[in-house]
């Protein structure tokens, strides 16, 4: 299949450290991958390459064939590839709905409009009630958004990348710190995930990578050490390596 | 338990979010204290077009420093580039109708907006208020110079406003005037009340809070706060026709960073982000410069130093903002 986002040999050093180094993956449409790697592995700076908030010192980053590399941030947006924070980044003194109609609204070209308001166009709110009803949010709809706990904001830091309609979905830990006994609704949530979307999970918690991913990638020292299906992962001896002991620690927190 | 959700929790919006509720309250608050104001100050008609006048620049402020989190001190350049301009074209021009003064006004307030919202956006915090203060300099500076066309620190005289429609004269207790300016008022505040609730509003709301989380939902923070400002612009522009048209002189105070800084207060007094705020901070501040200054001229800037300090330590949601936070939890109360 013909991918929908491609990311070739992208190169990124701060001083002469190489923190990117040789990046190459592809995605094709309903993909799942999850992207894992130890602390400092430069998930966090792969990420800024990929949405546009960095430039590469080399390499490409196609979206649906069409390459992006030159385009800034908000133009890769607009272009499908959208992402969700690893700390919720909502607005605080808007509600869930407001959220959500702003997305579709930007989605249509029309956040720009000067009069009129979402809760009277029919099809933003029904949009709105669809979405927020899937994740279970309808009930806080008009509620603001500092009001409601984190486990809901976190599902709805979900619901506003989907209404902006994503071909590619980048998630930065999207349970990073949910309590326990949330995690079953978000995990859900990722399970229900459009069949077409192409989703790529930054994520540490390994149970939720193994549940969600049937692709992972691992990041080392800002290279791609791994890239297979799951249950090859843990076997892989460059990757038991690169952990070294750290990711034995984590798994047994969890 | 926190996943699953109560049946108090409302799922209807609350009423203050509902479809163009408060508009006519609104409208009918602003033309009752205009009728109050006309029949307890019937001698002081040019005062209370001041007010508007000014409660314009204060709302045209609001636009951008309440609604999109700009931090501005120069915002009279808006608002004395409307009055000079409508001041400009009568003078000079022999353009006298008030209504085409008005539209010139506007055009010559958004135009500005455009300007300053360029040099002012490209920075934040601290540099974006030094740009501001150097902005208002420089148009200061701008119509102090070119004397032949603005009368320099003499001011702009020769400003002719012929009748109101061409059946209402401009007549010397002001009347015509205050009655333009309440019309005027009453308009702009029914176009914000749109402007605010739309789409674009809730856009420019988000951007206040955290620009970068609307970049990633693709759309341009910059792109929106310059179309911000020229809405703002224009509103100044209409507050500055209104002074040139009401007094039929521009004074280069109408361009100062005085009259920025006390927009500001004024703001701050009545409460930011709200048009009800930016309206009762205005009428408070020019009720404490009139009245107050008149009974004890020696101390009424020290008085409302003093509110502006009770103000921000105890109720900085602002004059407006606090009554109407209290309102609403003694409203959601059991």
């Amino acid at each position: 299949m013909q991918p929908i986002f491609e990311v070739r040999n992208l190169k990124r050093a701060f001083g002469g450290l190489a923190v990117t180094n040789d990046v190459s993956l592809s995605m094709a449409p309903g993909d799942r991958v999850a992207l894992i790697g130890p602390n400092g592995a430069g998930k966090t700076t792969f990420v800024n390459l990929v949405t546009g908030n960095l430039k590469p010192d080399a390499g490409a980053v196609l979206i649906g064939g069409e390459e992006v590399t030159r385009i800034d941030a908000i133009g890769r947006v607009r272009r499908g590839l959208v992402r969700s924070f690893q700390v919720t980044r909502l607005f605080a003194e808007m509600t869930p709905a407001e959220h959500v109609a702003l997305a579709v609204l930007q989605r249509s070209g029309r956040a720009g409009r000067l009069f009129g308001n979402f809760l009277g166009m029919p099809d933003v709110m029904a949009e709105v009630e669809d979405l927020l009803g899937k994740l279970g949010l309808s009930e806080l709809m008009h509620r603001p958004v500092s009001e409601i706990a984190y486990g809901q904001q976190r599902l709805l830091e979900l619901a506003v990348a989907l209404a902006l309609k994503p071909k590619v979905l980048l998630l930065d830990e999207p349970a990073a710190g949910v309590p326990q006994s949330d995690t079953g609704r978000i995990e859900q949530a990722l399970a229900d995930l459009p069949a077409d979307l192409a989703v790529l999970m930054i994520e540490h918690d390994m149970d939720l990578v193994f549940r969600f991913a049937r692709r992972v990638i691992v990041l080392a020292a800002g290279a791609i050490i791994f890239d297979g299906s799951p249950t090859d992962v843990t076997k892989d001896p460059r990757v038991r390596e690169a952990y070294l002991g750290s990711y034995a620690n984590a798994s047994h927190a969890a | 338990m926190t996943m699953t959700t109560t049946n108090a929790m409302i799922a209807a919006p609350p009423a203050r979010r509902r479809y163009g509720a408060g508009d006519l309250v609104g409208l009918a608050v602003i033309l009752l204290v205009a009728v109050i104001g006309y029949v307890l100050f019937p001698n002081n008609l040019a005062l209370l077009t001041r007010i508007i006048a000014a409660a314009l620049l204060v709302l045209s402020l609001d636009l951008v420093t309440g609604y999109c989190g700009v931090a501005t001190l120069g915002h009279a350049a808006l608002f004395g580039a409307g009055a000079y301009a409508a001041g400009i074209v009568s003078a000079h021009y022999g353009i006298n109708d008030p209504l085409a003064m008005l539209a010139f006004g506007i055009v010559a307030g958004a135009v500005a907006g455009l300007v300053c919202g360029v040099v002012i956006l490209r920075a934040h915090g601290l540099p974006q208020l030094v740009l501001s203060i150097a902005l208002i300099h420089l148009f200061h500076e701008l119509a102090n110079k070119a004397s032949s066309f603005t009368g320099g620190s003499d001011g702009l005289s020769g400003i002719a406003p012929s009748a109101l429609l061409g059946l209402y004269e401009f007549d010397l207790w002001g009347r015509t005037a205050y009655v333009f300016g309440v019309a005027l008022l009453a308009i702009v505040f029914m176009l914000l009340r749109l402007v605010v609730r739309s789409p674009f509003g809730m856009l420019c709301r988000g951007i206040k809070e955290d620009p970068i989380r609307i970049r990633s939902m693709g759309a341009s923070p910059k792109i929106a706060l310059t179309k911000m400002y020229v809405i703002s612009g224009a509103v100044a522009g209409v507050g500055g026709a209104l002074n040139a048209i009401s007094t039929q002189v521009v004074g280069l105070d109408s361009l100062s960073f005085t009259m920025s800084a006390e927009s500001l207060v004024m703001l701050v007094l009545g409460g930011t982000g709200s048009l009800f705020g930016a309206l009762t901070g205005t009428v408070v501040f020019m009720f404490f410069e009139d009245v107050v200054s008149a009974a004890n001229p020696f101390h009424w800037l020290t008085m409302v130093g003093a509110l502006l300090i009770a103000v921000v330590l105890f109720a900085p949601k602002g004059i407006y903002g606090t009554a109407a936070a209290l309102v609403t939890r003694r409203r959601e109360a059991p």
